[in-house]
Protein backbone atom coordinates (compact mmCIF):
# COMPACT_ATOMS: atom_id res chain seq x y z
CA UNK A 1 0.00 0.00 0.00
CA UNK A 2 1.57 3.16 -1.50
CA UNK A 3 0.49 6.39 0.85
CA UNK A 4 2.24 9.44 0.98
CA UNK A 5 0.31 10.35 4.33
CA UNK A 6 -0.65 7.97 7.25
CA UNK A 7 -1.32 10.01 10.23
CA UNK A 8 -1.49 7.98 13.37
CA UNK A 9 -4.57 8.69 15.48
CA UNK A 10 -5.19 7.56 19.20
CA UNK A 11 -8.67 6.77 17.94
CA UNK A 12 -7.41 4.93 15.25
CA UNK A 13 -5.16 2.91 17.95
CA UNK A 14 -7.68 2.40 20.01
CA UNK A 15 -10.14 0.88 17.73
CA UNK A 16 -7.39 -1.37 16.48
CA UNK A 17 -6.67 -2.44 19.78
CA UNK A 18 -10.24 -3.54 20.54
CA UNK A 19 -10.06 -5.48 17.23
CA UNK A 20 -7.53 -7.60 18.26
CA UNK A 21 -9.02 -7.72 21.56
CA UNK A 22 -6.08 -6.96 23.41
CA UNK A 23 -6.84 -4.22 26.39
CA UNK A 24 -3.32 -3.05 27.00
CA UNK A 25 -4.18 0.51 28.41
CA UNK A 26 -0.90 1.91 27.02
CA UNK A 27 -3.01 1.83 23.19
CA UNK A 28 -5.50 3.99 24.58
CA UNK A 29 -4.70 5.92 27.94
CA UNK A 30 -2.38 8.45 27.60
CA UNK A 31 -1.96 9.13 31.41
CA UNK A 32 -1.52 5.09 32.00
CA UNK A 33 1.15 5.10 29.45
CA UNK A 34 3.56 8.42 30.89
CA UNK A 35 4.09 5.88 33.65
CA UNK A 36 5.48 3.28 30.92
CA UNK A 37 8.98 3.16 29.33
CA UNK A 38 7.56 3.80 25.74
CA UNK A 39 6.11 7.27 27.58
CA UNK A 40 3.25 7.45 25.47
CA UNK A 41 0.78 5.88 23.78
CA UNK A 42 1.99 3.44 20.88
CA UNK A 43 0.91 1.45 18.09
CA UNK A 44 0.14 -2.37 18.68
CA UNK A 45 2.85 -4.27 16.63
CA UNK A 46 0.79 -4.88 13.45
CA UNK A 47 -1.11 -1.40 13.31
CA UNK A 48 0.79 -0.59 10.26
CA UNK A 49 -1.58 -2.27 7.99
CA UNK A 50 -3.77 -0.03 8.40
CA UNK A 51 -1.89 2.21 6.53
CA UNK A 52 -4.96 0.92 4.05
CA UNK A 53 -7.19 3.32 5.48
CA UNK A 54 -5.09 6.17 4.04
CA UNK A 55 -4.56 4.32 0.48
CA UNK A 56 -6.85 6.23 -2.02
CA UNK A 57 -7.09 3.35 -3.82
CA UNK A 58 -7.28 0.34 -1.51
CA UNK A 59 -8.87 -2.36 -4.13
CA UNK A 60 -10.32 -3.97 -0.63
CA UNK A 61 -12.56 -0.85 0.24
CA UNK A 62 -15.42 -0.26 -1.86
CA UNK A 63 -15.57 3.10 -3.50
CA UNK A 64 -18.06 5.46 -3.73
CA UNK A 65 -19.91 5.40 -7.00
CA UNK A 66 -18.28 2.16 -7.88
CA UNK A 67 -19.03 -1.44 -8.62
CA UNK A 68 -17.99 -3.65 -5.39
CA UNK A 69 -17.52 -7.09 -5.38
CA UNK A 70 -19.33 -7.99 -2.34
CA UNK A 71 -22.85 -8.72 -2.28
CA UNK A 72 -25.80 -6.63 -2.39
CA UNK A 73 -28.78 -7.70 -3.87
CA UNK A 74 -26.88 -10.45 -5.77
CA UNK A 75 -24.08 -12.35 -4.26
CA UNK A 76 -21.85 -9.82 -6.43
CA UNK A 77 -22.51 -6.94 -7.53
CA UNK A 78 -20.11 -7.36 -10.52
CA UNK A 79 -21.93 -7.57 -13.48
CA UNK A 80 -19.07 -9.54 -15.39
CA UNK A 81 -17.52 -11.57 -13.08
CA UNK A 82 -13.77 -12.68 -14.09
CA UNK A 83 -12.72 -16.15 -12.17
CA UNK A 84 -9.84 -14.69 -10.07
CA UNK A 85 -9.34 -18.04 -7.80
CA UNK A 86 -9.80 -18.93 -4.66
CA UNK A 87 -9.41 -15.77 -2.62
CA UNK A 88 -12.96 -14.26 -4.10
CA UNK A 89 -11.23 -11.76 -5.86
CA UNK A 90 -8.31 -10.43 -3.64
CA UNK A 91 -5.83 -13.34 -2.93
CA UNK A 92 -5.06 -15.25 0.25
CA UNK A 93 -2.80 -13.44 2.69
CA UNK A 94 0.52 -16.30 3.22
CA UNK A 95 3.07 -14.27 5.07
CA UNK A 96 3.66 -11.36 6.69
CA UNK A 97 7.04 -9.79 8.14
CA UNK A 98 8.33 -7.10 9.92
CA UNK A 99 11.06 -4.93 11.46
CA UNK A 100 10.80 -2.53 13.47
CA UNK A 101 13.43 0.43 13.74
CA UNK A 102 11.16 2.56 16.60
CA UNK A 103 7.41 2.16 17.76
CA UNK A 104 5.28 4.91 15.97
CA UNK A 105 2.13 6.61 18.41
CA UNK A 106 -0.43 9.63 18.03
CA UNK A 107 1.44 12.40 16.04
CA UNK A 108 3.51 10.53 14.22
CA UNK A 109 2.64 11.14 10.25
CA UNK A 110 4.01 8.22 8.34
CA UNK A 111 4.66 7.38 4.30
CA UNK A 112 4.86 4.01 3.40
CA UNK A 113 6.66 3.48 -0.56
CA UNK A 114 5.98 -0.07 -1.71
CA UNK A 115 8.69 -1.85 -3.23
CA UNK A 116 8.03 -5.05 -5.65
CA UNK A 117 9.74 -8.32 -4.34
CA UNK A 118 10.24 -11.50 -5.65
CA UNK A 119 7.16 -13.90 -7.57
CA UNK A 120 6.91 -17.47 -7.37
CA UNK A 121 4.77 -20.57 -8.52
CA UNK A 122 3.72 -23.50 -6.26
CA UNK A 123 1.91 -26.84 -7.05
CA UNK A 124 -0.64 -26.98 -3.84
CA UNK A 125 -2.25 -30.52 -2.77
CA UNK A 126 -5.53 -28.35 -1.48
CA UNK A 127 -5.84 -25.59 -4.26
CA UNK A 128 -4.38 -26.16 -7.36
CA UNK A 129 -1.17 -23.83 -8.83
CA UNK A 130 -0.21 -21.52 -6.50
CA UNK A 131 1.11 -18.18 -7.34
CA UNK A 132 2.92 -16.08 -4.61
CA UNK A 133 3.84 -12.12 -4.97
CA UNK A 134 6.07 -10.30 -2.31
CA UNK A 135 5.71 -6.33 -1.50
CA UNK A 136 8.28 -4.82 0.98
CA UNK A 137 6.75 -1.76 2.56
CA UNK A 138 8.94 1.18 4.24
CA UNK A 139 7.15 3.29 6.82
CA UNK A 140 9.10 6.31 7.45
CA UNK A 141 8.19 9.10 9.88
CA UNK A 142 7.80 12.97 9.64
CA UNK A 143 11.67 12.90 10.16
CA UNK A 144 12.32 11.01 6.88
CA UNK A 145 12.97 8.20 9.11
CA UNK A 146 12.71 4.54 8.56
CA UNK A 147 10.21 3.17 11.31
CA UNK A 148 8.73 0.03 10.00
CA UNK A 149 10.02 -2.44 7.50
CA UNK A 150 7.14 -4.91 6.19
CA UNK A 151 7.29 -7.18 3.63
CA UNK A 152 3.94 -8.94 2.50
CA UNK A 153 3.33 -12.76 0.59
CA UNK A 154 0.22 -13.09 -0.99
CA UNK A 155 -0.93 -15.97 -2.90
CA UNK A 156 -3.52 -16.17 -5.67
CA UNK A 157 -5.08 -19.70 -6.13
CA UNK A 158 -5.78 -21.93 -8.80
CA UNK A 159 -9.36 -22.85 -7.05
CA UNK A 160 -10.77 -22.32 -2.81
CA UNK A 161 -8.46 -24.00 -0.53
CA UNK A 162 -10.37 -27.54 0.52
CA UNK A 163 -11.17 -27.92 3.70
CA UNK B 1 6.89 -5.46 32.40
CA UNK B 2 9.81 -6.65 30.11
CA UNK B 3 11.79 -9.72 30.79
CA UNK B 4 15.19 -10.21 32.38
CA UNK B 5 17.93 -12.14 30.27
CA UNK B 6 19.30 -13.34 33.32
CA UNK B 7 15.86 -15.49 33.55
CA UNK B 8 15.53 -17.14 30.28
CA UNK B 9 16.82 -19.56 28.98
CA UNK B 10 16.03 -21.98 25.56
CA UNK B 11 13.37 -24.41 25.19
CA UNK B 12 10.85 -21.62 28.11
CA UNK B 13 7.60 -20.75 27.10
CA UNK B 14 4.44 -18.46 27.37
CA UNK B 15 1.41 -19.22 25.91
CA UNK B 16 -1.78 -17.05 26.29
CA UNK B 17 -5.54 -17.86 25.17
CA UNK B 18 -6.12 -15.55 22.18
CA UNK B 19 -9.76 -16.07 21.61
CA UNK B 20 -12.75 -18.89 22.55
CA UNK B 21 -15.53 -19.11 19.87
CA UNK B 22 -14.56 -16.06 17.74
CA UNK B 23 -17.43 -14.70 16.75
CA UNK B 24 -17.90 -12.76 13.20
CA UNK B 25 -18.18 -9.29 14.85
CA UNK B 26 -15.11 -9.37 16.32
CA UNK B 27 -14.26 -10.02 12.51
CA UNK B 28 -16.02 -7.36 11.59
CA UNK B 29 -14.23 -4.80 14.13
CA UNK B 30 -10.90 -6.02 13.13
CA UNK B 31 -12.52 -5.43 9.06
CA UNK B 32 -13.58 -1.59 9.94
CA UNK B 33 -10.10 -0.79 11.59
CA UNK B 34 -7.50 -2.34 9.46
CA UNK B 35 -9.56 -1.04 6.19
CA UNK B 36 -9.65 -4.76 4.89
CA UNK B 37 -12.96 -4.78 3.36
CA UNK B 38 -12.53 -7.97 1.55
CA UNK B 39 -15.87 -9.98 1.79
CA UNK B 40 -14.56 -13.10 2.24
CA UNK B 41 -14.36 -11.84 5.88
CA UNK B 42 -17.76 -10.45 6.43
CA UNK B 43 -20.05 -11.14 3.52
CA UNK B 44 -21.26 -14.72 4.24
CA UNK B 45 -23.27 -14.92 0.72
CA UNK B 46 -20.31 -13.54 -1.31
CA UNK B 47 -17.93 -16.46 -0.08
CA UNK B 48 -20.46 -18.99 -0.30
CA UNK B 49 -21.72 -18.32 -4.22
CA UNK B 50 -19.03 -17.04 -5.41
CA UNK B 51 -15.10 -17.40 -3.67
CA UNK B 52 -16.60 -21.29 -3.15
CA UNK B 53 -15.95 -21.24 1.07
CA UNK B 54 -17.99 -22.74 3.91
CA UNK B 55 -18.38 -19.65 5.32
CA UNK B 56 -16.54 -16.15 6.17
CA UNK B 57 -12.53 -16.64 7.98
CA UNK B 58 -11.03 -14.17 9.63
CA UNK B 59 -8.04 -12.29 8.16
CA UNK B 60 -4.39 -13.85 8.43
CA UNK B 61 -3.88 -9.91 9.80
CA UNK B 62 -6.22 -10.50 12.91
CA UNK B 63 -5.13 -13.92 13.85
CA UNK B 64 -1.33 -11.94 13.66
CA UNK B 65 -2.92 -9.05 15.83
CA UNK B 66 -4.00 -11.22 18.77
CA UNK B 67 -0.89 -13.11 18.49
CA UNK B 68 1.07 -10.25 18.77
CA UNK B 69 -1.53 -9.17 22.20
CA UNK B 70 0.19 -12.75 23.60
CA UNK B 71 4.07 -11.14 22.60
CA UNK B 72 3.76 -7.54 23.91
CA UNK B 73 2.02 -9.01 27.04
CA UNK B 74 5.14 -11.78 27.51
CA UNK B 75 8.03 -9.64 26.44
CA UNK B 76 6.76 -5.90 27.11
CA UNK B 77 5.49 -2.81 25.39
CA UNK B 78 7.84 -0.88 23.07
CA UNK B 79 10.08 -3.92 22.54
CA UNK B 80 9.98 -6.12 19.56
CA UNK B 81 12.43 -5.60 17.74
CA UNK B 82 11.24 -8.19 14.75
CA UNK B 83 8.02 -10.43 14.00
CA UNK B 84 7.37 -12.04 11.23
CA UNK B 85 4.70 -15.10 10.51
CA UNK B 86 3.16 -17.52 7.54
CA UNK B 87 -0.35 -17.96 7.50
CA UNK B 88 -0.66 -21.89 7.30
CA UNK B 89 -4.29 -22.80 7.76
CA UNK B 90 -7.38 -20.60 7.97
CA UNK B 91 -9.47 -19.77 11.34
CA UNK B 92 -13.49 -19.85 11.19
CA UNK B 93 -16.06 -18.37 13.25
CA UNK B 94 -16.24 -20.21 16.38
CA UNK B 95 -12.76 -21.31 16.31
CA UNK B 96 -10.85 -21.20 19.85
CA UNK B 97 -6.99 -19.85 19.48
CA UNK B 98 -4.27 -20.54 21.65
CA UNK B 99 -0.73 -18.99 21.13
CA UNK B 100 2.77 -19.76 22.09
CA UNK B 101 6.27 -18.34 22.32
CA UNK B 102 9.54 -20.66 22.84
CA UNK B 103 12.58 -18.81 23.49
CA UNK B 104 15.40 -20.43 20.73
CA UNK B 105 18.24 -17.96 22.36
CA UNK B 106 19.27 -14.81 24.26
CA UNK B 107 22.45 -12.84 23.57
CA UNK B 108 23.47 -9.05 23.08
CA UNK B 109 20.23 -8.03 25.20
CA UNK B 110 17.75 -9.89 22.18
CA UNK B 111 15.61 -12.97 23.03
CA UNK B 112 14.83 -15.22 19.64
CA UNK B 113 11.38 -16.28 20.29
CA UNK B 114 9.73 -19.25 17.96
CA UNK B 115 5.77 -18.45 17.85
CA UNK B 116 3.40 -20.94 17.06
CA UNK B 117 -0.86 -20.20 16.96
CA UNK B 118 -3.03 -23.35 16.96
CA UNK B 119 -6.50 -24.07 17.01
CA UNK B 120 -8.91 -26.01 19.22
CA UNK B 121 -8.12 -29.51 16.94
CA UNK B 122 -4.48 -28.47 17.58
CA UNK B 123 -4.04 -27.56 14.16
CA UNK B 124 -1.10 -24.86 13.48
CA UNK B 125 -3.10 -21.67 12.07
CA UNK B 126 0.11 -19.43 12.02
CA UNK B 127 3.70 -19.91 12.96
CA UNK B 128 6.76 -17.22 12.73
CA UNK B 129 9.20 -15.47 14.87
CA UNK B 130 9.74 -12.92 16.82
CA UNK B 131 12.51 -11.02 18.60
CA UNK B 132 12.65 -9.05 21.40
CA UNK B 133 14.69 -6.20 23.89
CA UNK B 134 15.40 -7.71 27.14
CA UNK B 135 17.08 -6.42 29.59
Amino acid sequence: MAVDKFPIEGSHIMMFARSIADDNQIYYDADYAKTTEAGAVIAPPTFAQSSAQFDPTYFLRPKIGEEWFGSGKEATSIKKKESSGGGGGGGLHAEQHFEYHRHVGPGDVLTAEVKPGKTWEKEGKRSGKLVFSETITEYRDQNGELAITARGVGVRTERPVDQ
Amino acid sequence: MALSASNLKAGDTYTECLVEDLSRTQIVMYAGASGDYNPVHTDEKFTKEIAGYPSVFAHGMLTMGMTGRMLTNYVGDGRLTKYGVRFTSQVWPGDSLNSTATVVDVADGIVNLNVETTNQDGAVVLSGYAAARVD
